[in-house]
């Protein structure tokens, strides 16, 4: 049904968008964390800076970012020369900048299943013993996990469209960083390649709806598991 | 002994208060709503840092303002049960009882799993989450699961405030029981007075932030110049030990210090502590011995005194019967026709007797 190249663009993109949700959810949880319970100065500047990738065109993003951890960058130039890590025109670059523009729709998601979870309950573990780790970890992660795992479905689903962003910072190099999005620009970009795009544009319709349903179904299981349903 | 001392301002309203409360058995804060009582708990658990303050249990520092010390919540060992029980929806009943007690340090006593499974009833529960127990049943795997987390210090928050009449008294001999056994002293937020009379010993009364009055409920039940007073149900309050059943006649005959009182049989065992209460309204005085009457408690007494009472048609009549003060409340016109005063002996006529509840200890006779 796929040619190997095709095959390639969907892997890739599976790839790319799983490593860039592993990548943020962490940070993500603690972000989350900050925003929703977090009392300091400068908390409205993280919401803002969190939230900038929503807002700034993608390309933008992708400059920036071949700014930060291009060879010669102030970040990208300590790990080319330290670790030998090298982020741009490479899948790792890929799902770092895939990683950047999904990692506010992670904190949003995450941020509303911690606001879901009653800091009451949260008191009660720690008139019971509890330290605050224990207390997080024992009682806020479980009831807020609904949130993470929806924030992490729908990272993903969005990582596997991510294109400006990606084809600034990392480029367009097929099997390296052309994923399903910049495969399907590039075939329509060469004659007779509607095929292809109509078929790689097939495969994203059931990777969206297969992410969609596949959310709906955990997220039930979950509040079933937790006790809520 | 648990001393308490706090100051803390919020927008519009201070809270300035003192108290202590004994080694075991339950004091009462009692009060109107927004007068402070779950900020006064919350500061004692820890999860409110109040401006100024000292609190210390048996020798413990938990909390001194002063010296810069405030023990988390998970250091100070008081075993909180909230108004809206607050149980882990994502846990079992018997998960739930077991949080406090993996956390409890090695050293610490109290009882154990089983023992609170029975004293409480919760062994049909143990399996079920929290989302499938009915209110009453949630707040008493709340109070179990307070209980053993080994506390040195029980503070309850309107346990019952949240429950329907009928949740409340099925709650309530549980809460009875655990009062007896736990052996702590227990904080008890309440602004229901029955709640009052059928689990505290002492008393902490508030308003507006301050301490009105704190003795035992007995003492406090004899002030008529307290805001309980107003309450159509002022009257003595009464420790009785089960004396006598005769159930031929159907009657028990409660002592207390200088007589002693029928009423309708009783299930307790003689020597059973009991309270009971003598409502103000309840009892009627005579100055000569009444005859032909049909009730049964009609007892010598000795006027102390006469007070102002809420409206101004009416009087408190303090009366006593050896060492022990009963309140009467009647018109005006008829401490006045009875030329009642300080000192004359009358006949105190008791319309009804409440009893509030078995306090558990047996008097051994001496």
């Amino acid at each position: 049904m796929l040619s190997p190249e095709e095959w390639q663009a969907v892997q890739l993109s599976l790839g790319v968008a799983g490593r860039s949700v592993a990548v943020s959810l962490l940070p993500a949880i603690g972000v989350a964390w900050l925003l929703a319970r977090g009392r300091f100065p400068g908390r409205f500047l993280l919401d803002a800076c969190v939230h900038l990738p929503l807002v700034v065109p993608p390309v933008v993003t992708g400059w920036c970012l071949l700014l930060l951890f291009g060879i010669q960058g102030p970040l990208g130039g300590p790990l080319f020369q330290w670790f030998g890590i090298r982020l741009v025109f490479t899948t790792n670059g890929a799902a770092l900048a895939t990683a950047v523009m999904s990692f506010p729709l992670i904190v949003r998601a995450v941020r509303l299943g911690l606001e879901s979870v009653d800091s009451g309950l949260e008191a009660a573990a720690r008139t019971l013993g509890a330290r605050p780790l224990d207390s997080f970890l024992t009682v806020t992660l479980p009831l807020m996990s609904p949130g993470i795992l929806a924030g992490a479905i729908t990272a993903f689903a969005a990582g596997l469209g991510e294109f400006g962003a990606v084809i600034t910072f990392a480029s367009n190099i097929p099997g390296e960083t052309q994923t399903l999005p910049l495969a399907i620009y590039s075939a329509t970009q060469s004659p007779g390649g509607e095929g292809v795009a109509a078929r790689l544009a097939l495969v994203s319709f059931a990777l969206a709806i297969g992410g969609l349903l596949s959310a709906e179904f955990l997220a039930r299981r979950m509040n079933r598991l937790l006790g809520r349903a | 002994m648990l001393q308490v001392a706090l100051r803390h301002g919020f927008p519009g309203f201070r809270l300035d208060v003192g108290f202590a409360a004994a080694e075991a058995g339950v004091t009462a804060l009692f009060g109107p709503s927004g007068c402070g009582k779950s900020t006064i708990l919350a500061a004692v658990a820890g999860l409110l840092r109040p401006e100024a303050g000292r609190v210390s249990l048996g020798g413990r520092v938990l909390l001194d303002t002063e010296a810069g010390l405030c023990l988390p919540p998970e250091q100070r060992r008081c075993g909180m049960v909230f108004q809206d029980a607050r149980l882990f929806p994502h846990l079992s009943v018997a998960a739930n009882l077991r949080y406090g007690l993996k956390r409890a340090p090695p050293e610490a006593t109290g009882p154990g799993l089983d023992e609170v499974v029975a004293l409480l009833g919760l062994e049909p529960l143990l399996d079920r989450r929290p989302t499938r127990l009915s209110g009453g049943e949630k707040q008493r795997v709340a109070l179990g699961r307070a209980l053993l987390c080994r506390p040195r210090l029980l503070l309850m928050d309107e346990p019952l405030a949240a429950l329907d009449a009928g949740r409340k008294a099925e709650v309530l001999p549980f809460l009875t029981r655990l009062c007896d056994a736990a052996r702590l002293p227990i904080l008890y937020v309440t602004h229901a007075l029955d709640e009052v009379d059928a689990l505290a010993t002492r008393l902490v009364l508030l308003r507006g932030g301050q301490v009105l009055a704190a003795d035992s409920v007995e003492a406090l039940a004899l002030r008529t110049d307290l805001p309980l007073a107003a309450r159509r149900d002022a009257g003595a309050v009464l420790a009785c030990t089960v004396e006598a059943h005769d159930a031929g006649r159907g009657l028990t005959r409660l002592g207390f210090p200088g007589g002693a009182l029928q009423v309708p049989l009783r299930a307790e065992a003689v020597g059973t502590r009991i309270r009971t209460r003598l409502r103000a309204r309840d009892v009627a005085v005579a100055t000569v011995q009444p005859q032909g009457l049909s009730t049964q408690n009609i007892l010598p007494a000795e006027v102390v005194a006469l007070g102002a009472a809420a409206t101004p048609h009416e009087v408190f009549v303090r009366l006593r019967i050896g060492p022990t003060e009963l309140l009467s409340r009647i018109t005006r016109d008829s401490a006045e026709r009875l030329a009642l005063r300080p000192g004359l002996a009358v006949w105190a006529v008791l319309k009804a007797v409440t009893v509030d509840r078995a306090q558990g200890g047996i008097e051994t006779p001496g």
